[in-house]
């Protein structure tokens, strides 16, 4: 066993893992932050997405040791103060969820891909989020929200 | 009660955002694998590696002797109590059914099939320990292939003699609806034209994305079982059928369920071997699949061969449709299993007046995955042979293939329709989706620029594909269910509760796993008892909260589910009005109820339903002889079907160089009735298109000679992603049903029955000068490249050393190594 110490969601906790155990388990079975899933196990699917020191991640793809000392964030860090986090209410919006399982993961990326580029083109955004699957809503939707929120924030810069 | 300025005058039609968006955008979610439990146990199962092989032995001493192992059980094991995963539809009274053990004693019939599990302290320590399990298998000789099958060379279960299942007709001259097929094919082989096709329906892993969860905890009066599953009631009946525990002492809830179309609709082994397995030891006990298994254990969909005959006179005025499928079942006959090629039988019709027509399917079983609904079941399979036929008379009268459907099609004036196959059509109108769709789409413009590319030679060929399609949905009226044999009704349940201050329970046998219904039955609910849509709470999906239902699939949660809530509301203002009438002092026959208020005729005396609730919960004064509650039940029988209609038009552009495709356009104009939430709408849309063309494009099970499924994960099995699609451009046209009181058609599995053949017709459709009419799904690069080679249609019959991709960066990707074979199915 290995000890860790992670802050997750603004919160530092202090764990002895298993230096196998992936950050997505430790997530979710350790620190009970099951709001992030597991949809794969080939890391293609995205549902684990989180971030890790601001930069997304895929949970699945990250053992909890590598986390040592660093910050992560999952879906249910990025509301502040019970207020929506623009990509959140732009996935609601836009009705980019049905099932719900991948949204986690698509949110966690997207407002990760607005970072690297906060005006992304509709071609960038399908790039962008490509290695997030989704079998509900055929993506329309997502990549409306994405675009969205990215011109929700250009209003908000001008 | 407040009023809201803002709140739409009707809540039907109005785009509200859905409820269900404030857990599932926060991680606030219920998947069944959150669940923990005092001192549950964790579940890894043993799957066989072969596709056909007899258990000579189970060696289970060294997984036993594992760190924090509690158990490894065998199918010996828990023989006493583990039940059968059961059929409900045998197609015929003397359909051939191999036993279907949750876990085999014996012989093992498919790749991945459980064999042994083992119970451990975590979810770690049982998948360490399973890799301990040492079987002795004895290996068989294993049929794959549909065709083969068919030959009994080789059989899937060697006890039953045959791989043949059963066989099932429909024939119009048989049962009146319509003429004699091989009539009508004879004299058009003398004068008319005869067209003959054999078209492959591959076989596709449904691919929802939450893998399968099972958690049982057996310590209270009743066994509780959280699973995601579809079908919660339907489950419930299968245990209780099978493993003698009484229904009554069985709870079983489907709480956030991550997708399913069709393939959370079964009775899965492992949900058996959890209950199992926890009812032995006492304790909770979780299962949680791996995205792996899930590939190769649940059960995949399609899978047919078609062999279709169709003649028509010389103008293309269709005389007859002869319809000849095999169908691969997999190992086992699933819980809808073989009745899923029949689902098609009505549908190969479509949208035609055929005067003549025969359906015929043989399903067959195979040493591989079990196969049952996927996203339409039989309809997707039905409407691509008809849509892809329609293009082929087309071409060969040398017609638009929308102008052979037009001469074809049932016109808006001749509903309702009765068919050849003997369904009734209550209403649509093709034409006026048809012309919406052509303008959305630049139609005329489109044609005039693939007429220009052709002419110049451009190696990048466009093509244009139509889909007019029809399906049957909604399942379904119980009595037709029972003449075809279905061991269960079609019917749906609802009750509603008004509580005392004023708020409204809604509880439906439906069970949504994404479609919205928590939002969508809110404001029916709200506009027929006058509620505030934020008031109604809509309970789903535990059988103990629910108890009557027959869940969701086959697009028929709203026009089945959706009509029995309306009848509750119903029921709830019925019993109101006496009670009203008590409080206004009035005569029962002098009220009026309109947005929630029961008002006397002529004056400006009301009262409002939540204040009669509150009253009558209360029940200090109420008349004598009434029962003190307006809460109502109600449960519907469907009458008919749901005939959602609508056009779709594709463009795809075709490098004939390298064979590459690339989406440029897609609209469709879907006719489903009326639409209560057209967010929600738009979104069953869009998931819809993606899975037909999907099918069209990428996806296929594929295994490999010793029956090993090759594409058994997601890097094989190619799902696709933002990169690879789209946007469409979607609308409606409105012939609202008259089979239910809102008007209603099904939406949920429309654009994936519609896309796959509009797809195709717009892949050959570019390439048909070459001299191509058919390219076999998923047509990849290499299967366009190979048939322009093998058509000779390009100026160098060798491959140009100096081909190239002529489209731009950020085309859509095609996965050049996605489904080349079609490995065994061949």
């Amino acid at each position: 066993m290995t000890r860790i110490s992670v802050t997750v969601d603004g919160v530092s906790y202090t764990d002895e893992v298993e230096p196998r155990t992936l950050l997505v388990h430790y997530l979710r079975e350790v620190v009970g932050k099951v709001g992030t899933v597991v949809g794969c196990d080939t890391s293609n699917c995205g549902a684990c997405t989180v971030h890790l020191d601001g930069r997304s991640v895929k949970s699945c793809n990250v053992l909890a040791v590598q986390a040592d000392g660093h910050e992560v964030t999952t879906i249910e860090g990025l509301a502040t103060n019970g207020e929506l986090h623009p990509m959140q209410a732009a996935f609601h919006d836009n009705h980019a969820l049905q099932c719900g399982y991948c949204t986690p993961g698509m949110i966690m990326q997207a407002v990760d891909l607005l970072r690297e580029n906060p005006h992304p083109t509709e071609d960038e955004i399908r790039q962008g989020m490509e290695g997030n699957l989704c079998r509900c809503t055929g993506y329309h939707n997502i990549v409306k929200a994405v675009a969205a929120a990215a011109g929700a924030s250009e209003r908000s810069d001008a | 009660m407040t009023a809201v300025d803002d709140r739409p005058t009707t809540e039907i039609g109005t785009a509200r955002r859905r409820k269900e968006d404030a857990r599932l955008v926060t991680g606030r979610t219920r998947w069944t694998d959150n669940i923990q439990l005092p001192g549950m146990l964790h579940l890894a199962m043993v799957r066989s590696p072969f596709a056909h092989a007899r258990i000579n032995g189970i060696d289970t001493s060294e997984a036993k002797a594992a760190p924090n192992v509690i158990a490894v059980m065998t199918g010996q094991d828990i023989a006493d109590i583990q039940g059968v995963n059961i059929t409900a539809w045998p197609i015929t009274t003397d359909q051939v059914n191999p036993t279907h053990l949750p876990m085999p004693l014996e012989r093992v019939a498919h790749t991945g099939e459980v064999v042994a599990v083992v119970v451990a302290r975590s979810a770690a320590a049982a998948r360490d320990a399973a890799e301990l399990v040492d079987v002795d298998y004895e290996e068989l000789p294993a049929v794959l292939d549909l065709k083969a099958a068919a030959t009994d060379e080789v059989l899937a279960h060697p006890d039953l003699g045959t791989n043949k299942s059963a066989h099932w007709q429909l024939d119009s001259a048989a049962q009146g609806s319509g003429g004699d097929v091989e009539e009508a094919i004879a004299k058009a082989r003398e004068g008319g034209i005869v067209i003959e096709r054999e078209y492959r329906q591959q076989r596709l892993i449904p691919a929802f994305m939450e893998p399968r969860s099972t958690v049982v905890d057996p310590t209270g009066e009743q066994v509780v079982m959280w699973t995601a599953t579809q079908a919660p009631h339907v489950l419930r009946f299968c245990i209780a059928a099978t493993t003698g525990l009484p229904e009554s002492k069985i709870r079983v809830i489907a709480p956030d369920v991550g997708g399913g179309f069709g393939g959370k609709l079964q009775s899965t082994p492992e949900e058996f071997i959890t209950l199992a397995v926890a009812r032995k030891l006492g304790k909770p006990c979780k299962y949680t699949e791996t995205r792996s298994e899930t590939m190769v254990s649940a059960h995949h969909g399609r899978d047919q061969w078609q062999k279709l005959t169709l003649s028509a006179e010389k103008d293309g005025t269709v005389t007859g449709l002869k319809v000849e499928l095999l169908a691969d079942l997999g190992a086992y006959a699933a819980l809808v299993g073989g009745g899923v090629p029949v689902l098609g039988a009505w549908m190969f019709n479509a949208i035609y007046k055929f005067p003549a027509y025969q359906f015929n399917t043989t399903n067959y079983y195979t040493n591989k995955t079990w196969v049952d609904a996927y996203r339409g079941a039989g309809r997707p399979e039905a409407t691509y042979a008809i849509e892809r036929l329609m293009d082929e008379l087309a071409a060969e009268v040398g017609v638009d293939p929308l102008e052979i459907r037009e001469k074809n099609w049932i016109r808006h004036d001749e509903f309702p329709f009765t068919t050849v196959a003997g369904m009734t059509y209550d209403s649509g109108n093709y034409e006026a989706a048809t012309a919406r769709a052509k303008e959305l789409f630049g139609y005329d413009e489109l044609r005039a620029e693939q007429k220009r590319r052709r002419e110049s030679g451009d190696p990048v060929q466009l093509g244009i594909g139509v889909s007019t399609f029809t399906e049957m949905c909604g399942l379904a009226p119980s009595r037709v269910l029972g003449s075809l044999n279905y061991g269960a009704g079609g019917w749906e349940s609802a009750s509603i509760r008004m509580l005392a201050t004023g708020t409204v329970e809604v509880v439906t046998g439906a069970s949504a796993h994404g479609q919205g219904h928590e939002t969508a039955w809110s404001q029916i609910v709200a506009d027929r008892l006058g509620v505030p849509f934020e008031n109604v709470e809509v309970l789903h999906g535990d059988t103990q909260i629910a108890p009557k239902g027959m869940d969701t699939y086959g697009s028929r949660s709203l026009v089945v589910g959706g009509e029995a809530l309306v009848r509750a509301a119903d029921k709830v203002i019925e019993k109101a009005k006496p009670l009203a009438a008590h409080m206004l002092e009035a005569s029962v026959d002098d009220l009026e109820f309109a947005a929630g208020r029961f008002t006397v005729k002529g004056t400006d005396k009301g009262v409002g339903l939540t204040d009669i609730a509150l009253s009558i919960w209360t029940g200090h004064d109420y008349p004598e002889g009434l029962e003190p509650s307006l809460d109502a039940d109600a449960t519907f029988d469907p009458v008919n079907f749901s005939f959602p209609h609508g056009t779709h038009l594709c463009a795809m552009e075709v490098d004939t160089e390298t064979g590459a495709t690339r989406m440029r356009k897609y609209v469709c104009v879907d006719d489903i009735g009326v639409i209560i939430n057209p967010l929600i709408v738009e979104g069953q849309v869009h998931g819809g298109l993606v899975q037909g063309i999907a099918q069209a494009l990428w996806e296929g099970a594929e295994y490999d000679e010793q029956g090993t499924l090759v594409s058994g994960s997601f890097v094989d099995y190619t799902l696709p992603t933002t990169a690879d699609t789209i946007s469409f451009v979607t609308d409606h046209t409105t012939s609202p049903s008259t089979s239910n009181s809102l008007g209603t058609k099904g939406v949920g599995e429309a654009g994936t029955i519609a896309s796959t053949p509009a797809v195709v017709n717009a892949i050959v459709d570019a390439v048909r000068h070459l001299g191509i009419d058919d390219v076999q799904m998923p047509c990849t690069p290499e299967r366009v490249w190979k048939a322009i080679q093998s058509a000779g249609g390009t100026q160098d019959a060798a491959p140009a050393a100096d081909a190239q991709s002529h489209f731009g960066d950020g085309a859509p990707n095609q996965d050049p190594a996605a489904g080349t074979t079609d490995g065994a199915a061949q």
